[in-house]
C-alpha cells in the first residue's frame, strides 16, 4: 500500500468569512471561497479538471456547485458527517494521487442559519425511514451527546464538578482568545473563565461557551501534483497523510467502551501519523486545528491525538501548553468555537488555518517556525463516530 | 374453584395538590392530593406496569389479557394488545379492551371468572388502568387522579377464592364522554347519587348478599367503587357496613381513578388481609357487578411484595402549570431546535420486537449482549463480526447502572431539562437512552437503573412507545 505523503500540494485556498450571514446564500459563500483559491493559487476556473464539493444539509449532487459554472466536468458531492469538508479534500487529493488529474478543487459549504433554527439536525441514518431518525431513536441535542464525555472524564479521573468546569473553560478562553484575533471568525469575544462558567448550561457540563455557534461558510482549496506544485507558488504545502476511521458505534453498544477517549479519533491520529511518519506528535505538529464542537471533547482529543498522555490533558491544560505561545498551539484560527460549525465547510477551515501557518501568514496568529500542521474532525459523537485527521506540511520529503 | 392467584399495583409517582389546583382558581382548594400520571405515561404504561408487578411472582403462563380502562389511547385500536406485547405474553394471549364505564373493571374480573371457570382459560390477567382529565376549574380536575392495578384470575395457588358474583345493568346517564367531548361530562350531583349510584349499589350488593345467605356481619372488609369519598362513606352506611370494615379508598391520596379504583382498593384490602377474610367488592358503572371473595392461607405469599403504604411514600409534587403542559392543555411555545422526525409505521414495526419488550440480541459465538435502538436486528456481532449467528436476549427485564449522563437543556420534551444516559446493563449490553421519574439532584454515575416502558414521543397521530430507564 502507498502513501500519500508528498504526492498532493494545496497551492490555493480560500474561506469566507464565518457567521450569520443573512446576506449570502450557498452559491455566494461557494463563490466567495472559490474564487479567493483561484486567486491564491493564481488560475483561472477553467483550468480546474474536477471538484468534490461537500455538504450535508446545503445541497444535493453536483448541483450543489453549478454556481461556479465550471464548465462540464466531473463533480461530485460528498457527505462524512462533521468530517464532510475533509472528505472533499481527501477525494481531490486521492484523485491527483492516482494521476487521473492534475488541478482539482476540494470546496466545502453549509448554510445553516436559513433553516431558522437554532440548533443541527441529525442526518438520515442509513437502514431507517429516510426522513432522519428511528422511531425509537435517540431524542438528544449534539451537546448531550458530547456532555457523556465531560460527564465521565470528571466521574474517571475524580475531577470534582467545580475544577471540571474550570478545566472545560480554558479551553473555551483559549479559544475565543485565538478568534478574537481572526477577522474571519464568527465569534470575536475575548472570555474570562468566569464568564464561562457562569453561562447557562446546556447539558451538564456544557454552558453556552463550551458549545460551538452555528453558522454559515464555505472554504476550498486548489490542490495539485506535488511535483508541479511550484508551478503555482514557491510556498504550497504537501500532503502528508490523509486518514478516517469510521466507527461501527461500537462504543454506544459495548461496555468496554469508557467515555474517557473516542476510539476513532485515536485510530485515525494513529493512521495519519503512520503515513506522515510522525513519532512524537507533540514534538513533531507544530499546530493543530482540532474539532472543539464541545469543550469537552477538545479536552479528550488532546490525548487521543498524542499530545497529551492519556490522563494528564487536564496538567497542559493547567500550563498552557495548548495556547498560542504553547508548546503545541492548538485551534490557533479559534476553532469551531469561534467560526461555528457549517459541516461541510469546517473542515476545509481548519486546513485554511493551517496552510496560512505553515506559510507564515497568520498574522497575530502566527505560530514560531510550523514545518508540520495537522487538522482534525470527528463526525458523529463519542461511541458512535468517524474520526478523520489531515496532516501537512511546508517542506518535501 | 377460581379466585384471585396475584396481584399488582402501580400509582405514578407525581402529584397534584387539590391546593396547589385552588391556589390557580382563586378558590378555596379542598385538602389532599391526587396521583397524576407523567409526562410520558398513560393508561398503556400504567397498565404495563401493574401487569409486570402482577406477574413478578407467578410468571407469565397467561391465556387472555383483559384490560379495563375508559381513556384508552386508541379510539381504534386494542390497547390489551399493546399491554400483551410490552408485558411479552406468548402470542396465543386472547386480548380484550373492556371499556365504555367505570364498571370495565369488575366486569373484566366477572368474564375471567367465567373464562376460568368454563374452563377456556386457565389464568386470566385483569388489568384496570386509567388516566381522566376533568375541566380546568371544575369539580372533576380536583376528583380525578391515575393509576393502575392489576388482579391475575386462575384456579391455582388461590390467595382469594372468588365465591359467588352478582351483576344487573342500569342504563343511567350519570357520566359520559361523547365522541368530541374532551372532558367528563355529569348530571347534576345529588341527582346521579340518589337516583343513579346509592340504589343501584345498594340493590346490587343486597341481592348478592340474599342470593348467598350473608349479612354484612359476615365480612372482614367491604371495598367498593365511588366516585368521591361522601359517597364512599354515605353507601357503606346505608348498606350496614361499620368502620372498621369499610377499606380506605384512598380518595385523598390518589383522588379518584376510574376504572382502577375499586382494583386498587381490593390490592390494598389483601395486602392486609389473613386467610378466611371474607371481603365484598362491587364495582359500578351503568349497573353493578358485586363479588364475594374468600382470603386462603395462600395469602401469606403476597406479603413480602411492596405494599401500597410503601407505594404511597414516593410523592414528587407537580404545580399546575407543568400538569396543564403534561396534559396538553395549554399550548406552549414549540422548541427552535430542529424536529425529532416522525416515528415511520414501516421502521416501528421492523423493530417491534425491540419497541416491545426491549429485545436485543445475544452473540451465540462470543455471548456479547447487544442493542442499539437505530437499526434494531443484529446482523453482524458488535464484538466479533459473527454474521447472523444471534439468539433473543431480553433487556426490558434487566437491572443496570447508568455509566454517563447528560442534562439536556434543549432536547424537546415536556418535562425539561432531559436526562439523558448510557446504560450498562447487569448481564452485559449497552443502551443510550432517556431516563424518568428520575430527581435531578440524585443522577450520578454508577446509579442502578431498571427499564420502564413510556410514551417516548407522539406524532403522526400515533403514540410512540418505548423504554426507558428510571433510578431503582
Amino acid at each position: 500500500m502507498e502513501s500519500i505523503k508528498d504526492k498532493v500540494a494545496i497551492v490555493g485556498m480560500g474561506c469566507t468569512r464565518f457567521g450569520e450571514r443573512w446576506d449570502m446564500g450557498v452559491e455566494d459563500l461557494l463563490v466567495e471561497a472559490a474564487y479567493e483559491a483561484f486567486q491564491d493559487a493564481g488560475i483561472e476556473p477553467n483550468v480546474i479538471q474536477a471538484a468534490w464539493i461537500g455538504t450535508v444539509f446545503s445541497g444535493m449532487s453536483a448541483m450543489t456547485l453549478a454556481p461556479l459554472g465550471l464548465q462540464y466536468i466531473p463533480i461530485t458531492r460528498v457527505e462524512n458527517m462533521c468530517a464532510t469538508g475533509s472528505e472533499a479534500l481527501r477525494a481531490a487529493s486521492y484523485a491527483i494521487a492516482a494521476g487521473v488529474c492534475d488541478i482539482a478543487l476540494a470546496i466545502g459549504v453549509e448554510k445553516l442559519k436559513d433553516s431558522g433554527q437554532t440548533g443541527v439536525k441529525g442526518p438520515a441514518i442509513v437502514g431507517d425511514n429516510t426522513d432522519g431518525s428511528s422511531a425509537i431513536g435517540s431524542g438528544y441535542s449534539a451537546p448531550a451527546s458530547f456532555a457523556y464525555l465531560g460527564t465521565r472524564y470528571f466521574s474517571h479521573y475524580n475531577i470534582d464538578r467545580d475544577e471540571g468546569k474550570r478545566l472545560l473553560a480554558e479551553i473555551a478562553v483559549k479559544n475565543h482568545y485565538n478568534g478574537s484575533l481572526n477577522p474571519k471568525a464568527h465569534f470575536h469575544n475575548i472570555l474570562t473563565v468566569e464568564q464561562v462558567i457562569k453561562a447557562p448550561i446546556v447539558a451538564w457540563p456544557l454552558g453556552l461557551f463550551d458549545c460551538c455557534g452555528v453558522s454559515d461558510g464555505a472554504a476550498a482549496a486548489i490542490v495539485t501534483r506535488a511535483d508541479m506544485a511550484k508551478n503555482f507558488r514557491s510556498d504550497p504545502v504537501y500532503i502528508k497523510g490523509l486518514a478516517i476511521s469510521a466507527g461501527a458505534r461500537q462504543g454506544s453498544m459495548r461496555q468496554d467502551y469508557d467515555y474517557v477517549h473516542v476510539d476513532e479519533n485515536v485510530r485515525a491520529a494513529q493512521q495519519v501519523y503512520a503515513e506522515a511518519g510522525i513519532k512524537d506528535p507533540r514534538k513533531e505538529i507544530c499546530c493543530a486545528e482540532v474539532h472543539d464542537c464541545f469543550t469537552a471533547h477538545e479536552l479528550v482529543v488532546y490525548e487521543d491525538l498524542g499530545f497529551s498522555p492519556r490522563g494528564r490533558a487536564r496538567e497542559d491544560i493547567e500550563a498552557g501548553t495548548f495556547t498560542l505561545k504553547g508548546e503545541i498551539p492548538i485551534n490557533t484560527d479559534g476553532g469551531l468555537k469561534c467560526f461555528g460549525h457549517p459541516l461541510g465547510a469546517s473542515g476545509l477551515r481548519m486546513m485554511y488555518e493551517v496552510y496560512l501557518q505553515l506559510q507564515g501568514k497568520a498574522g497575530p496568529r502566527q505560530v514560531k517556525n510550523p514545518r508540520l500542521g495537522m487538522t482534525h474532525n470527528l463526525g458523529g459523537n463519542a461511541g458512535a463516530g468517524i474520526g478523520c485527521c489531515v496532516v501537512a506540511g511546508n517542506e518535501k520529503g | 374453584m377460581a379466585g384471585i392467584t396475584s396481584i399488582g399495583v402501580y400509582i405514578p409517582r407525581y402529584r397534584l395538590s387539590l391546593e396547589e389546583i385552588g391556589r390557580m382558581w382563586q378558590t378555596r382548594g379542598a385538602s389532599g392530593e391526587k396521583a397524576i400520571a407523567g409526562y410520558d405515561e398513560d393508561t398503556v404504561t400504567m397498565a404495563v406496569a401493574a401487569s409486570l408487578d402482577c406477574m413478578k411472582q407467578i410468571g407469565k403462563d397467561v391465556d387472555s389479557l383483559y384490560l379495563a380502562t375508559v381513556t384508552a389511547p386508541y379510539k381504534e385500536k386494542q390497547s390489551a394488545a399493546l399491554v400483551a406485547g410490552a408485558a411479552d405474553l406468548r402470542k396465543t394471549c386472547h386480548t380484550v379492551d373492556f371499556t365504555n364505564t367505570l364498571r370495565a373493571g369488575t366486569t373484566a374480573m366477572k368474564a375471567a371468572l367465567d373464562a376460568i371457570k368454563g374452563g377456556s382459560a386457565g389464568q386470566v390477567l385483569v388489568v384496570a388502568s386509567d388516566c381522566r382529565i376533568g375541566a380546568p376549574k371544575g369539580r372533576f380536575e380536583q376528583l380525578l387522579g391515575d393509576g393502575a392495578a392489576a388482579v391475575m384470575i386462575g384456579s391455582d395457588n388461590i390467595i382469594a377464592e372468588i365465591e359467588g358474583a352478582h351483576s344487573i345493568f342500569s342504563d343511567f346517564t350519570d357520566l359520559w364522554r361523547m365522541e368530541k367531548d374532551a372532558f367528563v361530562q355529569s348530571g347534576e350531583g345529588r341527582f346521579i347519587d340518589e337516583a343513579g349510584y346509592i340504589p343501584t349499589m345498594r340493590e346490587t350488593v343486597t341481592e348478592l348478599m340474599e342470593k348467598y345467605s350473608l349479612t354484612p356481619g359476615d365480612f372482614t372488609k367491604i371495598v367498593f367503587y365511588a366516585p368521591d369519598s361522601r359517597a364512599y362513606a354515605g353507601l357503606a352506611k346505608t348498606l350496614g357496613f361499620v368502620k372498621d370494615q369499610i377499606q380506605e379508598p384512598f380518595f385523598g391520596q390518589i383522588g379518584n381513578t376510574g376504572t382502577a379504583a375499586a382494583v386498587i382498593m381490593l390490592t390494598a384490602a389483601l395486602e392486609e388481609a389473613i386467610p378466611g377474610d371474607r371481603i365484598l367488592f362491587a364495582g359500578y358503572g351503568d349497573g353493578a357487578d358485586a363479588f364475594i371473595l374468600r382470603v386462603t392461607d395462600n395469602i401469606s405469599r403476597i406479603k413480602s411484595a411492596l405494599l401500597m403504604k410503601d407505594r404511597l411514600t414516593v410523592r414528587v409534587p407537580v404545580d399546575y402549570g407543568r400538569y396543564l403542559v403534561w396534559r396538553n392543555l395549554v399550548p406552549v411555545e414549540p422548541s427552535g431546535l430542529p424536529e425529532r422526525a416522525e416515528p415511520s409505521l414501516a421502521a416501528r414495526w421492523r423493530e417491534r420486537k425491540t419497541i416491545r419488550a426491549l429485545y436485543g440480541a445475544k452473540c451465540r459465538k462470543c455471548g456479547t449482549p447487544q442493542i442499539h435502538p437505530i437499526g434494531q436486528i443484529s446482523r453482524i456481532c458488535v464484538t466479533c463480526q459473527a454474521k447472523d449467528d444471534f439468539e433473543n436476549y431480553k433487556f426490558s427485564d434487566k437491572t443496570g447502572k447508568l455509566f454517563t449522563y447528560a442534562i439536556d437543556q434543549l432536547q424537546p420534551t415536556l418535562n425539561p431539562p432531559a436526562l439523558n444516559g448510557v446504560i450498562d446493563f447487569d448481564g452485559g449490553g449497552r443502551l443510550i437512552c432517556e431516563l424518568t421519574d428520575y430527581d435531578l439532584t440524585r443522577v450520578s454515575t454508577g446509579m442502578a437503573v431498571e427499564m420502564t416502558f413510556r410514551k417516548l414521543s407522539q406524532g403522526k397521530g400515533i403514540v410512540n412507545y418505548f423504554w426507558k430507564a428510571k433510578p431503582i
